[in-house]
């Protein structure tokens, strides 16, 4: 037992080592790590709160007072953005959170029975890929109406096909190896098996997938709320503070500008880090 | 070849039909009466009752889905907009050309564009131009196409007024939107020729094109190059379908009269059927090409034609 998990922290070490050597990857990490920590202490970031109205004080440039200016009703969008990260992590990660929980249950029930059962989710995964991810968020938020709950619902069932595909796979590939037939010969139950012994080994593609995965959650969720599906006024959402601004382009051009730059960010850091990752977990693939 | 073809054509009936399911199922359980919708707030209790009577929304699901997939198939009738009150069949018809133009447009820049930029990271790998290129395709594939969309707008047509805001009719008006939606797209394929054709001229059969003394550029051009591309055609039929669902986000920036708007000025209005018969309509168009890709793929590569002699 004790070799085991000496072993497991070599390997996580080992991980983290190769991570440490791409600079990409670990500049993307430090900004998830700024993103979090903004998100969780947005209370104390934010020097006003996201609906503080300061009517005198609307269409203000960035200044001293407020740093990224102010929108059309002076509420402070410094504020706004520390207080829409919130909006954007949670999106991201329990959308996420439900694509990998429903798509792995899928995807290693599919691989582990085979046969018909794999067939009939297998082509079920195929149906959904076949409407392009973002309409078929479009279509599901449109059917459940708008709210930040819906709004994680849509992303989230979207997502499920992508990790039934690499779950399903990674279990084909584990299903047939010896501890798995030791497992079996020593009378573990299936569930007991998936849970405890091929699940377990084909985490770190599902890892890699799914740090792209929520970049492309906060993405999507950000798209859907510009298109006025999702969050609601006044809850400041990056997408929805974007499209606001739009009228506002001629003469107040940073109030697209930073919540626009907020989600390029975020995006581009979770892309680095996953990135990094993969070659990481994966050093045959480097190169 | 024809087997194949046959197998692969057949094999679109049952997503087609899967896709209609869905669709009509998220028309089906979306919260509000369709008769209330269609009658308005002012119809009696006596007269919603009877078109639902007429129209058969009493029916059970699974009969009100095959009378649904039977008129679609029989007159492409997937019900009326409830605003317009026209067929939503002739609603997306008269602006489904924009879409496509748009989305073969962007499609036409990612593949122009991604395919060189990839090969010459490959070949020059590690070199500056690589990594800037690895860099900016990042960065693309990272940029909120509304984003790009709404700073294309503010540069090129409020600071410069070089180029329309808005419309698809001139070709000056076609530049930015297209631009907008190939940007993923070009970053996408980018990163994907660069990768495959890392891993072929890594193979032997190159070593020995090389090694008989052939020249550099012919090692490439013939020998490489057409391998590699092979699963870049994959990647750009999947591309094309989130070419068309990210064309939803760009026409409404654009204010381009395609599917898109026409579905984001549906939700604000709650005319459902418009919203799935256009999420409908471009999976439809999806699905057909990516079994054209599928056959062009199974007309290059031999290996897959001979899975079905």
């Amino acid at each position: 037992m004790n070799v085991t998990k000496k072993k497991k922290r070599g390997n996580l070490s080992e991980i983290f080592r190769r991570l440490k050597k791409n600079r990409l990857a670990m500049f993307g990490l430090a900004i998830v790590v700024v993103l979090l920590i903004t998100a969780i202490f947005a209370d104390v970031i934010a020097p006003y709160g996201y609906a503080k109205q300061h009517l005198r004080d609307a269409f203000q440039a960035p200044n001293g007072k407020y740093v990224f200016g102010t929108d059309e009703f002076g509420r402070d969008i410094f504020s706004r953005i520390v207080y829409g990260s919130r909006i954007s992590l949670q999106v991201g990660f329990i959308a996420v959170g439900i694509a990998v929980v429903i798509g792995g249950f899928l995807g290693a029930v599919s691989g582990f029975y085979g046969g018909r059962v794999d067939n009939a989710i297998m082509r079920s995964m195929d149906i959904l890929l076949s409407i392009p991810q973002i309409l078929l968020a479009i279509a599901i938020a449109a059917s459940l109406g708008p709210g930040l709950f819906n709004l994680m619902i849509a992303v989230g069932i979207s997502s499920i096909p992508s990790y039934a595909r690499i779950v399903r796979g990674s279990v084909l590939s584990i299903r047939n190896q010896e501890y798995v037939e030791a497992a079996k010969a020593m009378g573990s139950g299936d569930i007991r098996i998936i849970m405890k012994h091929i699940l377990p080994n084909c985490m770190a593609p599902i890892i890699v997938q799914a740090t792209l995965g929520v970049a492309f959650a906060i993405l999507t969720a950000a798209g859907l709320s510009f298109i006025g599906l999702g969050i609601q006024p006044p809850v400041p959402e990056w997408g929805a503070m974007l499209s606001g601004g739009r009228g506002y382009i001629r003469d107040y051009p940073y109030m697209t500008l930073f919540p626009g730059l907020a989600i390029m960010i975020t995006i581009l850091a979770l892309n680095f880090l996953g990135d990094g990752l993969r070659d990481a977990l994966d050093p045959k693939l480097k190169r | 070849m024809l087997k194949y073809v046959v197998k692969r054509i057949l094999s679109l009936v049952p997503v087609l039909i899967g896709v209609a399911f869905i669709v009509f199922s998220l028309l089906y359980f979306t919260p509000g009466d369709p008769a209330r919708m269609v009658l308005g707030d002012m119809a009696t209790e006596e007269a919603i009752e009877a078109f639902r009577e007429t129209e058969g929304l009493n029916d059970p699901f699974i009969v009100q889905f095959g009378r649904y997939l039977y008129k679609a198939v029989t007159n492409a009738d997937i019900g009326r907009s409830y605003m317009t009150k026209r067929p939503v069949t002739s609603e997306i018809m008269t602006v489904f050309p924009a879409t496509l133009k748009l989305a073969a447009f962007s499609m036409f820049i990612a593949i122009i564009l991604g395919i060189p930029f990839g090969i010459i990271s490959a070949i020059k790998q590690y070199s500056w131009f690589d990594s800037i290129t690895m860099i900016f395709a990042m960065v693309g594939i990272s940029m909120p196409v509304f984003w790009l969309g709404v700073l294309l707008i503010l540069f090129f047509s409020v600071r410069l007024s070089w180029l329309p805001s808005s419309g698809f009719d001139t070709f000056g008006a076609m530049v930015l939107p297209s631009i907008t939606l190939a940007a993923q797209g070009v970053a996408i394929i980018t990163r994907m020729t660069r990768s495959t054709m890392l891993e072929v001229i890594r193979q032997d059969y190159i070593r020995t094109v090389r090694a008989k003394g052939q020249k550099e550029s012919l090692v490439i051009w013939r020998h490489a190059l057409p391998n590699a591309l092979i699963p870049v055609i994959t990647i750009a039929g999947i591309q094309f379908g989130q070419l068309l669902g990210g064309a939803v986000l760009t026409e409404s920036i654009f204010s381009i009269p395609g599917v898109g708007r026409l579905m984001v000025e549906a939700i604000k209005m709650r005319d459902f059927p418009v919203v799935q018969g256009g999420v409908l309509y471009i999976a439809v168009a999806f699905s057909l090409v990516n079994l054209l890709v599928d056959l062009i793929y199974a007309w290059i590569d031999p290996r897959i034609k001979a899975q079905y002699r």
